[in-house]
C-alpha cells in the first residue's frame, strides 16, 4: 500500500504546474468482518479498499477531490489526472478563497506497527467454539489498517497498523444485555477465552428480578464505556473552535461566560498511546498533548489551520472537522471496590445509547440506557433495570454534582466502520454524580 | 472518471465451484459545493468504484468487496469469498439456496429534465453565494451557509442464475442554514432540517426551489427566534410539520420494522425493535388514520428504485393498513428466514458492504383534512417544524425529538412563536394518539442522506413522504 500510495502520488505531483500545491491523503484497509447473531454466523467477507483524497490550491482557490485506488497503477493515474484536470478547470470557476491553508513544514513521519494477529483463515474456530450455548451476537472487524499524506512540496507520513475487534453483546433469556469489546494487536486466544467468560458471568447478574425505576433524579456511576459516550459529544458541536464561533457549541458558557465544571474533571487530546497518527488530513503533526478542559476550566478548543486562518487564531492541527482524535480523561480516586458503597442507594449505568444534544447551548443531552445497568440498593447491587430516558446538561454532571472520577482507565476502541475501519478510542475513568435526570 | 467494465467478463473469471454468484459493481460521484459566511468552504468531487463478488456455497453467503476490476482480481475475490463462506457454513445462521437472489433483468433511471454538467461550477457558487446574501438578513445571524451536492451513481448486478440489472441515480442534497445569537441564546433555522431536502432530480430541482426567497425566510425567522418565548411544558395536542414526520416516521416505523432488527441482527449495535413477529397482521400500530407504505415508485423520491441488490423488484406495499401492522421490512433473506411477507428493500451502501434490511422510501399516505381543519381542532397545542435533535431507544420504543421552530397553537388558531420546541413519547401508544392526517395539499417530500445502520456500518439514503399531522396528549418541553 505504502509503495502504492508514495509512487502515484510523486506521478501526481509531476503534473502540476509551478502556481499549483497538490496535497494528497491516502485511507486503505484489508479487512475481514464476521457477522454473529445467536452464537452462529449471519454474513461473513473481506474488503480491500484504498483511496486518495486530493486537495488542490491554484489561483487562491481550493479544490478537493477523491477516488478509489484500483491497485492498477495506469487506472488509478488515469483518474488522478481527470482530478488534477478537473480541480484546475475549477479553480478558475470557482469563487476565491480567503482562507487558503497551504502545507506547512511540519517534517515527515513513519510509522509501521507489526502483529501477531487473528488470521482470516483462522478466525471462525478462534471465535465460535467458546461462545456456543450462549445468545452471543455482534462483529469481528479485522486486518490492516493504513493511514497517508504527502503534498507537492516533498512532505510524506505514513501510519500503518494491524488490528482486531470483536465487538459483541451477550443476551440473556429474559432479553437483558451484556456488552463487551475485545480489541487488540496481538491474538492471544487464552486471553478471549478468559474475557468471554467474564462476560458470561456477568451475564448472570442480569438474571437478578428488573426493577422498575421512576422518572427522577439519582446519584449515578457511570462506567468508563458511557463516559466515553459523553465525551464523544465533544466532538460534535462541542469543542470545536468553528463551532463555538459559529453559534452551535455547547461549550460557549465556558467561553463567554467563564463557567467551569469540577475541579475533579480533566480532559486532553493526548496522542502519547500511538493508537492514531498525529499528522491530519493537511499533513500537519499536531502537540503530542493539548490539555482541552484541566480541573474544570477550559484551556484549549480545537484548531485547524482554515479556522485559525479565518478567525485570526493560533492552530493546534486539528482535523478539519475539529474533532478529539485521541481524547484522554485524568483519573480519580475512586477505587473498583469502593463504587458500590458510594452510590450507596442510585443507579449503576454501564453503558449509555443514542445521545443527542436537546439544548446545545444550555449542555442538555438526552440519551437512554443500555446493557447492564442497575440499581443499587444499600451498597449492594439490587437488579438490572428498565430502558430510561435521560435529559441533562454536562454542565451539572460534569460540574456541580460531579462527586467522584474512577481511580483506574479504561481503553475504549473507536468501533465504528462507517465507510472505513476507524482508528484509535479513548482513555478514560467511570465518574460518579450526585444527581442524573431520567426523564421517561 | 469512470472506468468502462464487462461484468459478463467478470463473472467468467469466476472459478470456485460456488452454488450460486453474483457480482455488483457500484461508481458513484458525489459533488458537494458550499458556502458559509461567504466563502467557499467545499467545492469537491468525491468518486468510488468497486465490485462486490458474493458466492454461495454449503447454504452460506460469502463476499468480497474490491477495487481491483480485472479478471485477475474478480478471480482472486471470487475465491477468497469462497474460502470465507465455506469456514463459516459449519456455523450458519440459516441455510439458505439461491431462491433469496431471484433472476432478474432490467433497468432504472432516475427522472431528470436537465443533467448535471448542465450547471457550471461557477454558477453553483454564484447561485450558493447569493442565497447566503439573502440568509444574512441581520448582524445577528453569526453563520449562515447554503450546500448543494449531486450524487451519480452506477449500479450493476449480473448473476450466475441470470440477474442483469442496471440502475442509475442521479440525487440533488439542497440545504439552507442560518444561526443567530444573542448572548447565551443560539438559534438555528434550516431548510428542512437535518439536510431532510433530498431528491433523485436534476438541476431544474434547484430552479424550482425559490432558493432565494426560502434563503431569506430562513434568515428572519433565526432572528425570529431570539426574542420567541420558551416552549410551554405540559401534556397538549402537537401538530407536526411534514419536514419533521419525515423523522418521525423514520424512527419510530421504518426501523422499528426491520426484520433483520426483530429477528436480532442488530441487537449488538442499533437494538432490537418492540415489534415481534407475531404481531404482523395483529397489532394496532396506531390509529385507524394511520396508513404507511413503502413505496419505492414515488417519481422523484430520494430512495426509488426498481430493483433491490439481491435483485428483488421493488413494488409498492402497505406495511401499515388503517392502523394495522400488516408487512415487514425485510428483503428475500429475512422473509425465508422469518415467514414474513416483506419488501424489496435488501440495499447496501456501495460495493464494499453486503446488503441488509433497510428502508427505502416509508411514507405516510395523505388523509382528507386541510391544514386549517386541523389548526382549528386544537384548543391548546404547539406546532412544529423541521428537526433539530433525535433520539429513541434500542427497541424504538421512548422517542425524543426536538425541533427547529415552532407556534403556539390557541382556541383553533396559530398565535405565538415560539423557541426550542422538544416532544417525547413511546412510539405504540404515540401512533395510536394520531388524530388527523392532512391531505395532499400538507403532504411534504424529504428523505435522509445519512441513515446509519449495520455491522459493519452502513449510511444509506432514504425519503420519507408525510402530510401535516395532529396527535392528542404529546409530552412537549422547552429548553434548559
Amino acid at each position: 500500500m505504502e509503495s502504492q500510495f508514495k509512487s502515484l502520488s510523486k506521478k501526481l505531483f509531476s503534473l502540476l504546474s509551478k502556481d499549483e500545491v497538490l496535497t494528497a491523503s491516502f485511507t486503505g484497509e484489508e479487512s475481514q468482518f464476521i457477522r454473529y447473531n445467536n452464537a452462529k454466523i449471519r454474513q461473513t467477507g473481506l474488503v480491500d479498499d484504498s483511496s486518495i483524497g486530493l486537495k488542490m490550491i491554484a489561483n487562491n482557490r481550493t479544490c478537493n477531490g477523491s477516488f478509489t485506488l484500483s491497485g492498477d497503477e495506469n487506472i488509478d493515474l488515469l483518474r488522478g489526472r481527470a482530478e488534477i484536470d478537473r480541480m484546475r478547470i475549477e479553480s478558475k470557476e470557482i469563487l476565491e478563497d480567503p482562507y487558503i491553508v497551504m502545507p506547512s513544514g511540519s517534517g515527515s513521519s513513519h510509522e509501521l506497527k507489526t502483529a501477531n494477529g487473528l488470521d482470516f483463515d483462522d478466525a471462525v474456530d478462534a471465535i465460535m467454539p467458546i461462545v456456543q450455548g450462549v445468545d452471543f451476537v455482534g462483529i469481528l472487524s479485522n486486518g490492516k489498517m493504513y493511514r497517508g499524506n504527502s503534498n507537492s512540496l516533498g512532505q510524506e507520513h505514513w501510519f500503518e497498523t494491524e488490528s482486531f475487534c470483536l465487538d459483541y453483546s451477550l443476551v440473556s433469556k429474559n432479553h437483558q444485555m451484556v456488552k463487551g469489546t475485545f480489541a487488540g494487536t496481538d491474538w492471544e486466544q487464552n486471553k478471549y477465552e478468559n474475557y468471554l467468560k467474564l462476560s458470561k458471568q456477568k451475564l448472570k447478574m442480569m438474571e437478578l428480578k428488573p426493577v422498575s425505576v421512576d422518572t427522577g433524579e439519582y446519584r449515578t456511576w457511570f462506567e468508563p464505556a458511557a463516559v466515553s459516550d459523553f465525551i464523544d459529544m465533544f466532538s460534535w458541536n462541542g469543542i470545536s473552535e468553528a463551532s463555538i464561533r459559529q453559534g452551535c457549541s455547547g461549550f460557549g458558557k465556558m467561553r463567554h461566560d467563564g463557567v467551569r465544571l469540577s475541579p475533579h474533571f480533566s480532559v486532553s487530546e493526548d496522542f502519547s498511546s500511538g493508537m492514531v497518527p498525529k499528522f491530519n488530513s493537511n499533513g500537519e503533526v499536531s502537540p503530542s498533548l493539548i490539555p482541552i478542559i484541566k480541573s474544570g476550566e477550559l484551556k484549549n478548543t480545537l484548531i485547524s489551520s482554515r479556522t485559525a486562518s479565518e478567525y485570526n487564531a493560533e492552530t493546534n492541527y486539528a482535523e478539519t472537522g475539529e474533532y478529539l482524535r485521541s481524547p484522554k480523561m485524568d483519573s480519580g480516586s475512586l477505587s473498583q471496590e469502593n463504587i458500590l458503597k458510594e452510590i450507596d442507594n442510585g443507579l449503576y449505568l454501564s453503558n449509555i445509547h443514542y445521545l443527542n444534544w436537546s439544548d446545545n447551548p444550555g449542555g442538555r443531552i438526552t440519551g437512554l440506557t443500555r446493557y447492564a445497568c442497575f440499581w443499587v440498593n444499600n451498597g449492594e447491587i439490587e437488579g438490572p433495570i428498565n430502558t430510561m430516558r435521560f435529559d441533562d446538561t454536562f454542565y451539572k454532571y460534569l460540574g456541580e454534582n460531579l462527586v467522584h472520577v474512577g481511580k483506574e482507565t479504561e481503553y475504549i476502541p473507536n468501533t465504528s466502520t462507517y465507510g472505513n475501519r476507524e482508528l484509535g478510542g479513548t482513555i478514560c475513568p467511570g465518574i460518579l454524580a450526585n444527581s442524573f435526570a431520567l426523564t421517561l | 472518471m469512470k472506468i468502462d467494465t464487462n461484468l459478463n467478463d467478470m463473472l467468467n473469471a469466476v472459478e470456485v465451484a460456488a452454488d450460486w454468484v453474483g457480482i455488483r459493481e457500484v461508481y458513484e460521484a458525489h459533488t458537494p459545493r458550499m458556502i458559509r459566511d461567504g466563502v467557499p468552504v467545499e467545492n469537491g468531487r468525491h468518486s468510488t468504484h468497486g465490485i462486490m463478488v458474493e458466492v454461495l456455497v454449503d447454504g452460506q453467503f460469502g463476499y468480497y468487496g474490491t477495487p481491483d476490476i480485472s479478471k485477475e482480481g474478480v478471480a482472486r475475490a471470487s475465491k477468497n469469498a469462497f474460502n470465507q463462506a465455506k469456514k463459516a457454513s459449519k456455523y450458519a445462521l440459516h441455510s439458505f439456496t439461491s431462491e433469496v437472489r431471484p433472476k432478474s433483468v432490467g433497468n432504472y433511471k432516475s427522472p431528470f429534465l436537465k443533467d448535471v454538467r448542465d450547471v457550471t461550477a461557477k454558477e453553483l457558487n454564484v447561485l450558493l453565494l447569493e442565497a447566503y446574501k439573502h440568509l444574512k438578513v441581520s448582524d445577528k445571524i453569526v453563520s449562515a451557509s447554503s450546500l448543494a451536492s449531486t450524487i451519480e451513481t452506477n449500479f450493476h448486478f449480473i448473476s450466475s442464475n441470470g440477474s442483469d440489472i442496471g440502475q442509475q441515480f442521479l440525487m440533488i442534497e439542497f440545504d439552507l442554514s442560518a444561526t443567530a445569537v444573542d448572548g447565551s441564546n443560539q438559534q438555528t433555522r434550516t431548510f428542512g432540517g437535518m439536510r431532510g431536502t433530498c431528491r433523485q432530480a436534476g438541476m431544474e430541482f434547484l430552479d424550482q426551489m425559490e432558493i432565494l426567497s426560502q434563503a431569506n425566510k430562513i434568515g428572519e425567522q433565526a432572528v425570529e427566534l431570539l426574542t420567541a418565548d420558551e416552549t410551554p411544558t405540559g401534556e397538549m395536542d402537537l401538530v407536526i410539520a411534514s419536514d419533521q414526520m419525515m423523522l418521525q416516521i423514520h424512527e419510530s416505523i421504518g426501523h422499528a420494522l426491520e426484520v433483520d432488527r426483530i429477528l436480532g441482527d442488530e441487537r449488538n449495535y442499533a437494538g432490537w425493535s418492540f415489534v415481534k413477529l407475531e404481531d404482523f397482521g395483529n397489532l394496532q400500530y396506531g390509529s385507524e388514520h394511520m396508513n404507511i407504505t413503502f413505496d419505492p415508485t414515488v417519481s422523484s423520491e430520494f430512495a426509488s428504485y426498481a430493483y433491490d441488490d439481491g435483485g428483488l423488484k421493488a413494488e409498492r406495499e402497505h406495511l401499515i393498513k388503517d392502523g394495522v401492522l400488516v408487512r415487514g421490512l425485510g428483503g428475500m433473506e429475512s422473509q425465508v428466514r422469518s415467514g414474513i411477507n416483506g419488501v424489496a428493500n435488501f440495499r447496501s451502501s456501495s460495493w464494499n458492504r453486503a446488503p441488509i434490511d433497510r428502508m427505502a422510501n416509508i411514507n405516510l399516505e395523505p388523509g382528507d383534512s386541510s391544514f386549517n381543519e386541523i389548526i382549528s381542532n386544537v384548543d391548546r397545542g404547539v406546532y412544529v417544524e423541521s428537526n433539530r435533535s433525535w433520539s429513541i431507544d434500542d427497541y424504538r420504543n421512548k422517542f425524543q425529538f426536538g425541533c427547529e421552530y415552532g407556534k403556539l397553537i390557541e382556541n383553533g388558531k396559530l398565535t405565538k412563536t415560539i423557541k426550542n420546541p422538544n416532544y417525547r413519547g413511546i412510539s405504540n401508544p404515540f401512533w395510536n394518539s394520531l388524530k388527523m392526517v392532512g391531505n395532499k395539499d400538507t403532504f411534504g417530500i424529504y428523505g435522509t442522506p445519512n441513515c446509519g445502520k449495520g455491522e459493519p456500518n452502513q449510511v444509506i439514503r432514504v425519503g420519507h413522504a408525510s402530510p401535516v399531522c395532529l396527535f392528542s396528549n404529546v409530552q412537549v418541553f422547552g429548553g434548559a
